[in-house]
């Protein structure tokens, strides 16, 4: 069971806009499939390490060498609001950011 | 006694740094678009830089290299396994949307940095030592803000310090001496000015003989050792006063504006942030196995701390002249290359001519010691020519600056100029003689009581040597003449 | 050997046009207009491009005639799955966040396929990010099962099992996450191979749940699948996650020899509502492989039923995070706002669709201070057991064998929550925890002619004893020549 207030902190951690029937769904939504995790307690884990890969890799090392790749131009093609080879945003007031 | 000295009394300041530092490699810690400062907007990035989808990060070795030396140096446990987080934040300069970090699994713990302060050594613990990537740059231009993403991605280390700095110079001091060992072992630039050592500080008062933290507030943007300085100073005032006033330190982060000379809270659209850190399933453990530790140990050089004990221990440095020498490694290097130049123990004189003359004249033309366009092998044998007699000491600094303009060698000018000191007793009494018979009347004044004079008559016995004149030898033979 | 062009498998159409048989050209020509007719009902195909298939076509025919060496799947028509970035085209990920996006640069496995001359037809149609089992969760359009077109085609790979089962295209590449591939083909009634997680390079495949994701082939037989995972196989340095370990010869395997083969029956797969023409099915393919020599044994896999809490953890924790870069910032679709909080949160709400939406909802969660040692590491430790059951079950057979799903494809709209969609996905999960290698053969029709899969399952790298016995299921209980009746028939 998740809160009204708890859905909405998660959406403003995942910056998700919802409106109001929206949240009011996600909310039984969500807490449906939750539900399901509860089974997940009762498994007895103490000692077993969790898995992040499902095969024993170690961490391959690359040479300190430039390679060419995009030019300014390409890597900002697709910049929706662009200035010159600068990326546009709305002001981040110093101290606003979160 | 002001306000503040009085609750300075009572209270006493608990400062604690967050330094990023900007490793030296060619190229980024994921990928291999270049590192270079001052690139035209946007023009080092890559797919992954940019964040776009379906791109990976593939680890730079180097990166692994330049973090085991500072960790080596710094006397850290390093991690034979050790683990990249994602930490996430939405924030226009991180692409990803998530900065990869180091979390629970850091690279090196438990390390230390020595300060010499005054005279006595401070032992700083250094909580961790982790890797991460560098966030690009938002410019703030009126009603928008530009973003460049040049730097993201852009390998840094994390150096955090336990909190057991106790006063504003104590952190200009750490940070002073961080930047110096990072340079020293060549593993940053650290140009404040381009951003190469930041500093964050944690800032937190307590009742003296209290052993609890008091709530810490974060201070951002000290972008130089003087604002270091004067930030704390400022934090501190602020929340002794602000108790005083029966007041209560809140959490929060402040930016320090160097302009104003305050710091304010940060404005925050959410009280916390979450940055929901988890182990980063596009990069499996980073592995230190004993090969590139045995490297990275044959690869360091004597580090700071172990000169300066080894020159007031073995070269008879005072203090003072020792830290001076190893403020710099170049300094240090050079020291050591004119000592090994020079026959004998004792690198007093050596230093002395380093540190005065040397510097001197590098300093009057803007110059560095690694610009020095006098080797240490020929400083050496200028001071062995004056240590050894063969030329006064004030004749030696005008070889010196000679042989600097010109890169001549000191013997050379020496024997051109014919500047030779003179030290045959016969010759210096014959000359004494001839000053002091042509001086009666001063003589029988100085004989008579007129200290003062003494000082003509070495200047007359100068005068009639070019200078030559062995200085002690004069001094000796006009005393027995004259009497007294 | 015979049959029209479009149903050509992909070992005859590469020796075809290496003989000189058919002109890369003409084959091209042929598929183009074939998706110009078929497509249009069956949606599989998001964008086709002709002109760069034709260009390449032109090339091969050009080596050919001058006696140049050609790769080994030269000529051969294949679509790709649209969240497989290709350079100079477009790359949405069935996302509506992505419209408009030209990527410059190329996936590895899009790479290595234009390396070995294979013809890219286009891209074919998705779930949004993978997210879903049916394709009715694509922004742009719905595709239809060919067997019957009131029925999904499955998902997320829904796009490429359609176009496969449909003759658009030789071959697909596909996604698998928890399921994407085999489910699909399953219901298609195609082949979908997952290789072992690390086989083939994720550089350039739109992530999804990065420890779970895997490229694989959906084709018409096995042997076909096997000649594409040849090509898309190996090392691949631009990946970390990437093995380095040797790629064997594939297409050797397809032998259809089980002759002394151990295969396992895990019990707790064949439990629960299992639809009975499903059941049937995998009877007579158990059957079939007993007269053929393999041995079964029945195995327990005793965490089975967590893989689906689990799974339903970790894959959204892992989305969540890796579709935070979509922003509007860079590239995609932003929308209008004068602050910039609100340009993250209107760009991803109006970009991201309601499943999308509620997975990175879930993920988050799992993620958060206080959640995150119930939800994502328990969830991780489970993977760990699950992987176990796995290990010790493999000490005792070769391969396991299960339903891929528990039904046949269901109709448009048929799942009434979130949750009843997940539950479809319960045999095919664990094996992208454990990071094994998976593959479904179909093995049967339903009473209403719809396909059936059989799932097999190997130990990691393993990929050859999938292929061993996929090949001995197809020439037993296999579709052989039939095709679907609901569209285009030939």
């Amino acid at each position: 069971m998740l809160t009204r207030k708890e859905v909405e902190e998660i959406a403003l951690l995942a910056r998700l806009y919802l409106d109001e029937d929206e949240l009011g769904t996600m909310q039984g939504e969500l807490g449906a499939i939750i539900e399901h995790f509860d089974v997940m307690a009762s498994v007895e884990t103490t000692d077993v390490p969790p898995m992040t890969h499902p095969l024993p890799l170690e961490l391959p090392l690359r040479l300190d060498v430039v390679l060419p790749s995009l030019t300014a131009d390409e890597a900002l093609r697709g910049v929706p609001k662009r200035d010159g080879d600068l990326i546009v945003v709305p002001a981040i007031i110093p101290g606003s950011e979160s | 006694m002001t306000e503040l000295a009085q609750l300075l009394d009572d209270w006493e300041p608990v400062i604690g740094l967050e330094i990023h530092v900007q490793l030296a490699t060619a190229t980024k810690i994921f990928s291999a678009s270049a590192t270079t400062f001052g690139a035209p907007p946007n023009s080092l990035t890559d797919p992954l830089v940019m964040g776009m989808p379906g791109t990976l990060p593939v680890f730079n070795r180097a990166v692994l290299e330049l973090a085991l030396r500072l960790g080596v140096a710094t006397g850290s446990q390093i991690r034979a396994k050790s683990r990249f987080a994602r930490k996430h934040y939405f924030y226009p300069d991180l692409p990803k949307g998530y900065q990869i970090s180091q979390f629970d699994e850091p690279l090196c713990e438990n390390g230390h940095l020595d300060l010499i302060l005054g005279g006595t050594v401070k032992r700083v613990k250094l909580q961790r030592i982790h890797l991460e990537e560098d966030a690009g740059k938002n410019t703030h231009v009126g009603a928008v803000s530009h973003v460049d993403l040049n730097r993201a991605g852009v390998p840094l280390v994390e150096v955090v310090t336990a909190p057991e700095l106790t006063s504003s110079e104590e952190a200009a001091e750490f940070m002073r001496s961080l930047h110096r060992l990072v340079r020293w072992i060549d593993v940053s630039e650290a140009d404040m000015e381009k951003g190469q050592l930041r500093c964050d500080a944690n800032v937190s008062v307590r009742l003296r003989g209290e052993d609890r933290l008091g709530t810490r507030t974060e201070l951002k943007n000290i972008n130089s050792f003087k604002f270091v300085q004067n930030a704390i100073d400022h934090e501190i005032a602020r929340q002794l006063l602000l108790i005083d006033g029966g007041g209560r330190v809140e959490r929060e982060t402040r930016l320090w504006d160097a302009t104003l000379g305050s710091s304010a809270p940060m404005r925050s659209k959410e009280e916390i942030n979450d940055y929901r850190y988890f182990p980063d399933p596009d990069l499996p453990p980073l592995v230190v196995d004993g090969p590139t530790m045995a490297n990275v140990l044959r690869s360091l050089p004597e580090l700071p701390a172990a000169r300066f004990e080894r020159y007031q221990r073995l070269q008879k440095l005072t203090a003072d002249d020792a830290r001076t020498m190893v403020g710099d490694r170049a300094l240090a290097d050079y020291f050591d290359a004119a000592s090994k130049a020079h026959p004998g123990e004792s690198g007093r004189t050596i230093a002395n001519w380093i540190l005065t003359e040397l510097l001197g004249a590098l300093n009057a033309e803007g110059k560095h010691i690694s610009q020095s366009t006098m080797p240490p092998q020929r400083l050496a044998a200028l001071v062995v020519l004056v240590e050894s007699g063969v030329i006064s000491g004030k004749i030696g600094k005008e070889v010196f600056e000679e042989s600097y303009r010109s890169g001549e060698e000191p013997i050379s000018i020496v024997e051109r100029r014919g500047v030779q000191q003179i030290s045959d007793e016969t010759l210096l009494t014959a000359i004494v003689e001839g000053v002091v018979s042509r001086n009666a009347k001063q003589a029988a004044e100085y004989q008579s009581g007129k200290d003062g004079l003494f000082g003509f008559f070495v200047g007359q016995v100068m005068k009639e040597t070019q200078g030559r004149a062995n200085p002690v030898m004069a001094t000796e033979i006009l005393k027995k003449r004259l009497g007294r | 050997m015979s049959g029209p062009p479009e149903f050509w498998t992909v070992a005859d159409t590469a020796q075809r046009i290496a003989s000189g048989e058919i002109t890369a050209g003409r084959l091209v020509d042929t598929m183009l207009s074939r998706i110009a007719n078929v497509d249009r009902e069956l949606g599989a195909y998001l964008a086709t491009d002709g002109d760069g298939a034709r260009r390449d076509a032109t090339e091969i025919d050009r080596r050919r005639k001058d006696n140049v060496a050609l790769g080994p799947l030269a000529g051969v028509p294949i679509v790709l799955k649209d969240n497989l970035v290709t350079k100079g085209l477009a790359t949405t990920a069935g996302s509506k966040i992505l419209q408009g996006w030209i990527p410059p640069y190329d996936a590895t496995v899009v790479e290595k396929l234009r390396a070995a001359g294979a013809l890219i037809l286009g891209k074919a149609n998705l779930d949004e990010f993978g997210m879903g089992s049916s394709t009715e969760r694509s922004a742009y359009k719905k595709t239809r099962n060919p067997w019957d077109t009131s029925r999904v085609p499955g998902g997320s790979s829904g796009g490429s099992a359609a176009a496969v089962a449909a003759g658009l295209a030789a071959a697909s590449l596909g996604t698998d996450t928890g399921g994407s591939i085999r489910q699909p083909a399953a219901f298609c009634g195609v082949v979908g191979l997952k290789p072992t997680y690390g086989r083939v390079s994720r550089w350039g495949v739109i992530a999804f749940a990065s420890s779970l994701d895997q490229v694989g082939p959906l084709t018409r037989t096995v042997k076909d699948a096997a000649l594409v995972l040849q090509v898309i196989a190996g090392h691949d340095p631009r990946d970390s996650t990437s093995l380095d370990a040797p790629v064997p010869s594939f297409a050797a395997a397809a032998t259809g020899d089980v002759k002394g083969m151990k295969i396992g029956l895990p019990k707790e797969y064949f439990e629960g509502s299992i639809d009975a023409d499903v059941r049937a099915a995998l009877d007579r393919t158990i059957k079939a492989l007993q007269d053929k020599g393999a041995t079964t044994v029945e195995v327990s896999l005793p965490h089975t039923k967590l893989a689906l809490p689990a799974y339903y953890v970790v894959a959204p924790a892992e989305a969540s995070s890796n579709l935070a870069r979509y922003d509007g910032i860079r590239f995609g679709k932003r929308a209008d706002a004068t602050d910039l909080i609100d340009v993250y949160r209107k760009s991803r709400g109006a970009g991201f669709g309601p499943e999308v939406k509620r997975r990175i909802m879930l993920g988050t969660h799992a993620l958060r201070s206080g959640y995150y040692d119930a939800y994502y590491k328990k969830a991780q430790q489970i993977r760990a057991l699950i992987k176990r059951d796995f290990d010790e079950a493999f000490t005792k057979v070769d391969v396991m064998l299960t339903p891929t799903t528990p039904t046949a494809a269901f109709r448009f709209n048929a799942k009434a929550t979130p949750y009843d969609m997940y539950l479809g996905d319960i045999f095919t999960l664990a094996c992208n925890l454990a990071g094994l290698p998976g593959m479904s053969v179909p093995c049967g029709l339903t009473a209403d002619g719809l396909p059936i899969g059989a799932q097999l399952l190997g130990r990691p790298l393993d990929e050859v004893s999938l292929i061993r016995a996929g090949s001995a299921i197809e020439a037993a209980v296999g579709l052989g020549d039939r095709r679907p009746a609901g569209i285009g028939g030939i």
